[in-house]
């Protein structure tokens, strides 16, 4: 076979002006000298589809937290046969994992009965488990918002010495950050407590469909197991429900109002508001993006938002559409399918198989499917918001020129500027701080503006034969089709062509729309096709006026592949490259039954 | 009473024997309203007529009593002569008259003066080897006019005496006197595209997926084997199609300018064009799955798409006969025998089903 392999991470031309970027992470982080030969031994691909932008510093604690968190639960708490966790690296600010197999055919061996037992508990006790971890999230949310960070007090309260407590706001400010950091872990760990063996099971179920019937189409599986109500639709149909309230309340106009807080000061004291705020806690705790990057807007955060989405709904309303999804069709379509898949099993044994692994992948399913709200959006903007006060204290003390700057400080160097602001309070003098973060988060913010300039190769390293590790295939889709098209798209001979997962059925045509952020998604036209790296659940209300969707990231389960099955609208996800090959206004046209996007133009 | 005409949508069960396996079955999928062309049998009472001509029976008795079955060249001859007297032996009066009357009931059905039928023999089982054999010899397509219907179905019942029908009824110690034929006159469709389908995948027996065999022009081309047909798969279930493959398509069976159907090269514009559109294709692997549902076990069925028709209604069926490869084989169960729910996920883990895909190809492939 050919030479085909992917750059060395050390090799890897970087962006111009990028000089320094290791400096912005934890120190084992980066690729370094130190573990070259490893490193280097390794496959390497990039994670675009929780991290398509470079890190700044504080939001990569949350791709070290979920990454250590997930690995731990293969390595330590389950130990999954074949697979260690997921090792794990930043390059010019962008994430690339490998997946660390066990390879001693014995140990494979050895680990199984011991993973019987820790999974099978878990498999076998499924319910009254994910009830105790919902209740736990909640928990660990109202423990996050009790906290609050304020300015250091010109002197302390008279309590504090009448009480003797004796200690002061300088060590309570500390603690608290420390103790946000780590409710922030624990809820990592909270996140992977069920997601490996709930997609462990999903692909068994998956294993089993394939066997029986070589040629069904990915998403046959997908629909006899996704739930029809599910959380991560749910701030969807809160904002449908708040549109039919307004068009019963006959105030449909204030959202002609110029601003939200115009809407809102319109809609003061009618039941509307009621309803409004009824339903943004915790609904509206959603991130228009992935939930893992401090820029990517929050629906409670920013109201325009939702209020816009809720405006297009009115407007939908009163052209007399339905907006409602039709629950009782869905349930209905996805009894027959099973039904007749079932059907057409061999034996009666196979039969009784199938019922019983699709019991489970259904039983696991709600956890696969709702934990995204509860972590990556619910508490996730929660510790944004609160990261944010923090920010706050920080402007006022002069350390930072405005709140947002707070993530380009290392999650542990915020202890360092605590300590640099507590103690210059301390002794009454004047911190560091004041000259030395404005200087270097200004350099910091230069560094990262140039590696988003950096086209991140999808893989690093020499490619594996075969992929294997279960996870990899099952949490990133990646398989060795997708590792060969990648290399293939090297070659630069590819045509007008992309190819991808054909997620959703169905042909359109008609011009592209590229969305890079979420900030672009107001430029939408009607029957335009989506074309973006990966879209989020936030996004849902997008999705009635699109065409057809196309991504860079994601597969059959990802989210733009089950938003545009529900719509019924053709989607190619995981092309690697629409993004980039694709210009804004191009007539493109995407076949979503055979993963092709052809360019037009 | 004899009767020599049954309509095929007006057979009872006792009639089976007297319409040949091919008009019984199209008789019982117009019951299953499966939309079949119309079209009648001419029975084996109307067969039968030919044996009150006592000088062609002696005539054929004598020449079948001389062949020497050893020497190609007699055997062909003989058949030629014994063909040559059925077909010039005036037809039975009343067959006749029943044969044109309904033919004539046929164009007003249709709203159509000469309408064009297809006149295939429609064998009893013990008469030849097997359907395939008595298909392919004796179909007249694009027949027109009573006396030619008349004359085709006197070529159907010739054809009972090939060179290579004697032989077989030799060999197998058949009576050739006692032998028996009816034929099929059936409405026949201008094809824009046609072929077969199996309502399961061929090459893995997958019964979740439909495979459709298409073409230009009349089936033919297809059922013959002259043409690569474009190959379709489609999911049973979600008429996803699942897999497309477009050949390059060198002939097609048209009709020619004097209203006959003949072989021709399909124009350079057609032949790497998909013979079938997304919608025609969801439409034949629909109503391939009412025929599985009808018979309640996979088929082979013949289909066409009908110029004359409207879109979305245009599909026709014109042959179902049950699927043999697969459905003779013993059913591969996928379930392990005593595999509970945590092996199988432990089995998964080990070995990812896209590992496995992956292995067979890399394997396949290799050398």
């Amino acid at each position: 076979m050919a030479e085909r392999r992917f750059p060395s991470p050390f090799e890897v031309e970087g962006p111009g002006g990028s000089e320094g970027w290791e400096e912005l992470y934890t120190y084992s982080l980066p690729f370094s000298e130190d573990r070259r030969s490893y490193e280097e031994s390794v496959f390497w691909f990039q994670d675009g589809i929780h991290w398509p932008d470079p890190l700044t510093p504080w939001d990569a604690t949350w791709y070290e937290y979920a990454i250590a968190s997930l690995s731990q639960y293969n390595t330590r708490h389950y130990l999954i046969p074949p697979a260690l966790g997921i090792d794990y690296r930043v390059l010019y600010g962008y994430a690339y994992l490998t997946p660390v197999p066990v390879t001693d055919p014995a140990e494979i061996e050895a680990r199984v009965p011991q993973f019987m037992e820790r999974a099978g508990f878990y498999f076998m006790n499924w319910n009254d488990l994910y009830d105790r971890w919902v209740a736990k999230i909640k928990d660990l949310i109202a423990e996050m918002e009790a906290i609050t960070f304020e300015p250091l007090p010109e002197k302390e309260e008279m309590e504090v010495i009448t009480e003797g407590r004796g200690m002061g706001s300088g060590l309570k400010i500390q603690e608290d950050y420390r103790r946000l950091l780590n409710l922030a872990l624990k809820l990592w760990q909270y996140h992977f407590e069920f997601l490996n063996l709930g997609y462990a099971a999903y692909l068994d179920f998956f294993g089993f469909c394939k066997e029986a019937f070589p040629n069904i189409p990915d998403l046959a599986i997908a629909k006899m197991v996704a739930g029809v109500e599910v959380d991560l639709f749910r701030p969807d149909e809160e904002l449908k429900k708040l549109a039919e309230k307004a068009v019963e309340l006959g105030v449909e106009d204030a959202f002609d109002a110029p601003s939200a807080g115009d809407v809102f000061a319109r809609l003061e004291g009618t039941p509307w508001m009621d309803a409004w705020n009824e339903a943004k806690y915790p609904w509206f705790n959603f991130s228009t993006g992935g939930g893992f990057y401090h820029q990517d807007k929050i629906w409670i955060d920013h109201p325009e938002i939702p209020l816009g989405y809720i405006k297009n709904y009115v407007a939908k309303i009163k052209a007399g559409e339905d907006i409602h999804r039709p629950l009782e069709e869905l349930r209905a379509e996805r009894d027959r399918v099973v039904a007749e898949y079932e059907a057409l099993l061999a034996t009666d044994e196979d039969r009784e198989a199938f019922r019983q692994k699709l019991g489970l992948a259904r039983t696991v399913f709600p956890y696969v499917e709702n934990h995204n709200f509860y972590v990556e959006h619910w508490s996730h903007s929660v510790v944004f918001r609160k990261m944010r006060e923090l920010g706050n204290v920080f402007v006022k003390e002069g350390f930072l020129e405005s709140t947002d700057d707070v993530f380009y400080i290392k999650r542990d160097e915020i202890n360092e500027a605590l300590w640099d602001m507590y103690s210059a309070w301390a002794v009454g003098t004047s911190p560091r701080g004041t000259e030395y973060w404005p200087r270097e988060i200004a350099r910091r913010k230069r560094i990262l503006d140039a590696c988003k300039q950096w086209n991140a190769p999808p893989a690093l390293g020499e490619p594996p034969e075969v992929v294997t590790e279960p996870f990899t295939i099952m949490l990133w889709g990646i398989t060795s089709d997708s590792i060969n098209m990648w290399l293939g798209a090297g070659d630069g001979d590819g045509g007008g062509d992309l190819n991808g997962f054909a997620a959703s059925p169905g042909v359109a045509e008609g011009p592209a729309r590229v969305i890079l952020s979420p900030d672009q998604i107001g430029d939408l036209q009607p029957g335009e096709i989506l074309v973006a790296p990966i879209t989020a659940p936030s996004w849902a209300p997008v999705f009635g006026k699109i065409s057809a969707a196309v991504t860079d990231i994601g597969g059959m389960m990802s989210h733009a592949a089950i938003v545009c099955r529900e719509y019924g609208l053709p989607a190619v996800t995981g092309t690697a490259f629409a993004t980039t090959t694709i210009e804004n206004g191009t007539r493109i046209r995407v076949d979503g039954s055979t993963g092709t996007v052809t360019i037009l133009d | 009473m004899r009767e020599f005409v049954l309509w095929f949508d007006q057979y009872r069960e006792s009639d089976k024997p007297r319409v040949g396996g091919k008009c019984a079955s199209l008789g019982e999928l117009i019951a299953a309203e499966l939309p079949v062309p119309p079209g009648f049998a001419v029975t084996v009472e109307a067969y039968d007529t030919l044996r009150d001509d006592t000088e062609l029976r002696s005539n054929v008795r004598k020449a079948l009593a001389e062949v020497d079955l050893d020497d190609p060249d007699s055997l062909e001859l003989t058949s030629r002569y014994v063909r040559d007297l059925i077909e010039a032996s005036p037809m039975n009066p009343e067959v006749e008259r029943a044969v044109k009357a309904s033919y004539r009931e046929l164009c007003a059905a249709c709203g159509v003066e000469d309408v064009p039928v297809a006149v295939r023999s429609s064998a009893t089982a013990e008469d030849l080897p097997d359907a395939s054999f008595a298909g392919q010899q004796d179909t007249f397509l694009w027949v027109r006019g009573e006396d030619a219907v008349a004359r085709a179905v006197q070529r159907c019942w010739s054809s009972l005496f090939t060179a290579r029908a004697i032989s077989y009824r030799h060999e197998t110690g058949h009576d050739h006197e006692i032998i028996s034929m009816a034929v099929a006159v059936q409405k026949m469709v201008h094809p824009k595209a046609a072929g077969v389908a199996f309502t399961l995948n061929p090459t893995d027996g997958d019964r979740s997926q439909i495979a459709i065999d298409s073409s230009w022009g009349f089936g033919e081309a297809v059922v013959s084997g002259e043409v690569t047909p474009d190959n379709f798969l489609v999911d049973k279930v979600l008429f996803e199609i699942t897999r497309r493959t477009i050949s390059p398509k060198a002939i097609e069976y048209v009709l020619n300018g004097s209203d006959r159907v003949e072989k021709a090269p399909v124009p350079d514009d057609r032949r790497l064009a998909p013979s079938l559109t997304d919608h025609e294709i969801v439409a034949v692997a629909k109503m391939a799955k009412r025929a599985e549902r009808h018979y309640g076990r996979p088929q082979d069925i013949e289909w066409a798409l009908d110029r004359d028709l409207p879109e979305g209604d245009n599909v026709v069926l014109l042959q179902s006969r049950p699927e043999t490869v697969w459905s003779r084989r013993a059913p591969r169960p996928v379930a392990r025998p005593g595999q509970g729910l945590l092996d199988g996920i432990v089995s998964t883990l080990l070995s990812p089903v896209h590992t496995r895909d992956r292995l067979a190809t890399t394997e396949g492939s290799d050398m």
